[in-house]
């Protein structure tokens, strides 16, 4: 029943010659999602350019620089379907100057796709793969180690591999990682499992993706609905519908449930949950619907409905990991503006407190500020109140962007961390009275 | 699956409502481009369910050809009033005689065209955003689409300067005369599409469904017969049971023999399909990079 299936999405990253591109095409094609008019069209670029093979990268780098330079610039989200799964690919380039992109692809992920050449082994772009995978909260991890078919499929060379990706592995904090011996060109474990692994014993990739358990990926705990846009029809049929209209970043909530709204710390019941198709008996994370509540209490967007026994920091003072993404460096003092769930404020970077060379995953204290592609972290202030959770327990109240009111450039991504200083949550504020 | 997850269609729902709450709440005067086709419906019914029970906070804006399957035409007039949505539509003839668009002799198609009609009809409202049904799996320049996709004060996509765009978190920011192009449907494929419109029940053309047309074969495609495609030499028109898979302007948009008839048959069909549906349109034939060109110049 295709209704019931699921999606995953999963990023890559990778360079050129790592095979990539052949693996993402040996899905696509196996998976029977490459079309007829595609393949025509990559046989009469490949005469073209007088080459003489279909170069499966020209499916995803769509654009036509990046068909010049023969790279991938930017994320190239791809799509394949089997009767157990929805995938969705975000393919990014794995050279340090795309950092951004890696990041920007691993944000919605599932899952990251790692790629090692088994003549190579555990190489920088490994680690950097590894930590952008990590940093950003993508739950599952999968090291393909490729090329298996020019070492001889030798089991010895993939426990070494193995043994040296686990080394890093204590500083990723990823709770699940599994290893795959590949070769994406002859297809060995890809889809179907291969004769000339004996020695392995687990999934192939695709059957991994497939079955990789991801219903708890997501925080169902706490409650949280960031309010995105308050529906008031003022008609006369519904004279008083006030609804809270938003998607549920995280738990459960039942009409009944008492809730606080933040930062203003107004409490009262959810009366009703409502969508077009009529009342729901629940909602969970992230489904969109209207909240109805008992009391007229003020809301408006940018406010978070929250669980009240649960609550998230309140702070005004903060510390997050960054990505910063734009040209023009990070610079302390300036105003920039940070969305965080449906709210936008100003905000200030006070402070450096390291950068991370993603290679070898050393910290730089010394340093004063942050350019594009730098991961660091920083601390910094807000003109008004946050309500978050930190990142690692929920990617979607403690996820942000930095914006540059002057240009308008979405200029950083970060992830929170537990603040230095909590505010004291608001008072109670009765309005019945 | 557990109790707590959503489905492939429930989760691009939930998407792509967040997304249209999103316009509404960061835009002074969007607009949702409906045509009638498909994936302009499964928007419509998105907005149904982002807004409801209030009215769409916006108005549908059709960019009209002119040369068109009339029973889209119909189709559009008619749901736009049923959902009581103000329809604006803006013709490529009128934008003809303004001097707005000047048709390229010997090019049948008015594809191209739609690009100034659409640019002046944003000016005239000043929408700052307009929503569309685009999906990154038709086309691999849209593969790089961003849902919120900034155009300069000309219009143009800059493919090499987007900004990044992270979880769910979208920057709506704009200047003066610049525009956005939103793309709630970006994670959908084809198939999706059919799918929700047959999980939602709702109304699409008569065209998409297999019907007996007068075509002519050209250039490995059956067009459909009509004044705007006169016959060149030893050309005939032939009666088939055809439907559409995507509309576009009528003398450009391919039929496909099918006797599909219901959703159910359609998505069976294009299942087993192994050509992707804008490959029925000549308008992306004509290079390599033909979606990545209009795509820059200001088209959806």
């Amino acid at each position: 029943m295709q209704n019931e299936t699921e999606i995953l999405r999963f990023t890559t990253a990778g360079s050129v010659d790592d095979g990539k591109s052949t693996l993402i095409g040996r899905l696509l094609h196996d998976s029977k999602s490459i079309f007829e008019d595609q393949w025509e069209e990559m046989e009469r670029s490949a005469d073209l350019a007088g080459g003489t093979e279909v170069n499966l990268a020209n499916l995803t780098d769509g654009l036509r620089a990046e068909r010049e330079q023969g790279i991938t610039i930017d994320v190239a989200y791809r799509y394949f379907a089997t009767p157990r799964r929805k995938f969705i690919i975000a393919d990014t380039p794995g050279h340090v100057q795309y950092t951004r992109n890696m990041v920007t692809g691993a944000s919605t992920a599932n899952l990251a796709l790692i790629l090692i050449d088994a003549r190579n082994g555990v190489v920088e772009q490994t680690r950097r793969h590894a930590y952008l995978s990590a940093l950003l909260g993508i739950p599952h991890l999968v090291v393909c180690i490729n090329k298996m078919d020019l070492v001889d499929f030798s089991e010895a060379r993939y426990k070494e591999i193995h043994d040296q990706f686990m080394a890093v592995a204590p500083r990723l904090d990823v709770k699940d990682i599994t290893f795959i011996p590949i070769s994406a060109l002859q297809g060995d474990n890809v889809v179907d499992a291969s004769g000339n692994t004996p020695w392995y014993h687990g999934p192939t990739l695709l059957g991994h993706l497939e079955e990789v358990y991801i219903a708890s990926d997501r925080s169902m705990k706490e409650f949280r609905f960031p309010v995105q846009w308050v529906i008031r029809p003022l008609t006369d049929e519904h004279h008083d519908y006030r609804g809270y209209a938003g998607q549920v970043a995280g738990g459960i909530v039942k009409p009944g449930d008492k809730i606080i709204v933040l930062p203003s710390g107004m409490r009262t019941t959810v009366q009703s949950i409502n969508t077009l198709a009529g009342d729901l008996d629940e909602a969970f994370c992230p489904q969109s619907v209207s909240i109805l509540l008992a009391d007229d209490v003020d809301i408006s967007r940018g406010d978070l409905i929250c669980d009240i026994d649960n609550l998230p920091h309140i702070a005004k003072d903060h510390e997050a990991n960054i990505c910063w993404m734009h040209q023009s460096p990070m610079q302390l003092g300036r105003k920039y503006l940070i969305k965080q769930a449906s709210n936008t404020s100003q905000m200030m970077v006070k402070q450096v407190i390291h950068h991370v060379n993603i290679d070898d995953l050393a910290f730089d204290t010394e340093v004063t500020g942050l350019k594009l592609n730098d991961v660091g972290r920083i601390a910094f202030k807000t003109s008004t109140p946050l309500a978050y959770d930190e990142y690692r327990k929920n990617r979607q109240t403690g996820g942000f962007i930095i914006i540059d009111p002057a240009t308008n450039a979405t200029v950083a991504a970060g992830m929170m961390r537990p603040p230095p200083r909590e505010l004291p949550v608001p008072d109670f504020v009765d309005y019945a009275i | 699956m557990s109790r707590y997850t959503l489905s492939n269609l429930d989760m691009l729902e939930t998407e792509a409502i967040h997304v249209m709450r999103e316009v509404a709440a960061e835009f002074e005067r969007p607009a949702l481009l409906f045509s009638g086709g498909k994936d302009s419906i499964c928007l419509l019914r998105l907005a149904e369910k982002a807004f409801r029970p209030a009215t769409i906070p916006f108005p549908l804006l059709n960019i009209d050809t002119g040369h068109n399957f009339p029973e889209l035409i119909e189709f559009r007039d008619r749901r736009a009033g049923e959902l009581g949505a103000k329809l604006i539509v803006r013709t490529v003839d009128d934008a003809i005689e303004k001097g707005l668009a000047v048709p390229t002799p010997g090019e049948p198609s008015r594809n191209r065209l739609q690009i100034p009609t659409l640019l002046a009809g944003i000016e005239e409202f000043q929408f700052d955003a307009c929503i569309g049904g685009a999906r990154r799996d038709e086309e691999k320049a849209r593969a790089k689409e961003r849902f919120f996709s900034h155009r300069d004060d000309f219009g143009q996509w800059d493919p090499k300067n987007q900004r990044p765009e992270l979880w769910n978190l979208y920057n709506a920011r704009v200047q003066p005369g610049e525009n956005m192009r939103i793309f709630p449907l970006s994670n959908w494929t084809e198939t999706d599409v059919w799918e929700y419109i047959g999980r939602e029940g709702v109304e699409i053309p008569r065209i998409y469904y297999s019907h007996r047309r007068e075509v002519v074969r050209r250039n490995g495609q059956w067009l459909p017969a009509c004044d705007l495609l006169p016959l060149k030499d030893g050309e005939e028109t032939k009666a088939l049971d055809v439907r559409v898979r995507t509309i576009g302007d009528i003398s450009c948009t391919g039929c496909i023999e099918s006797t599909a008839s219901t959703i159910e048959e359609i998505i069976t069909e294009i299942s087993a399909a192994r050509v992707t549906e804008r490959g029925g349109r000549a308008d992306d034939k004509v290079s390599e990079a033909a979606m990545e060109d209009r795509k820059k110049e200001g088209y959806f």
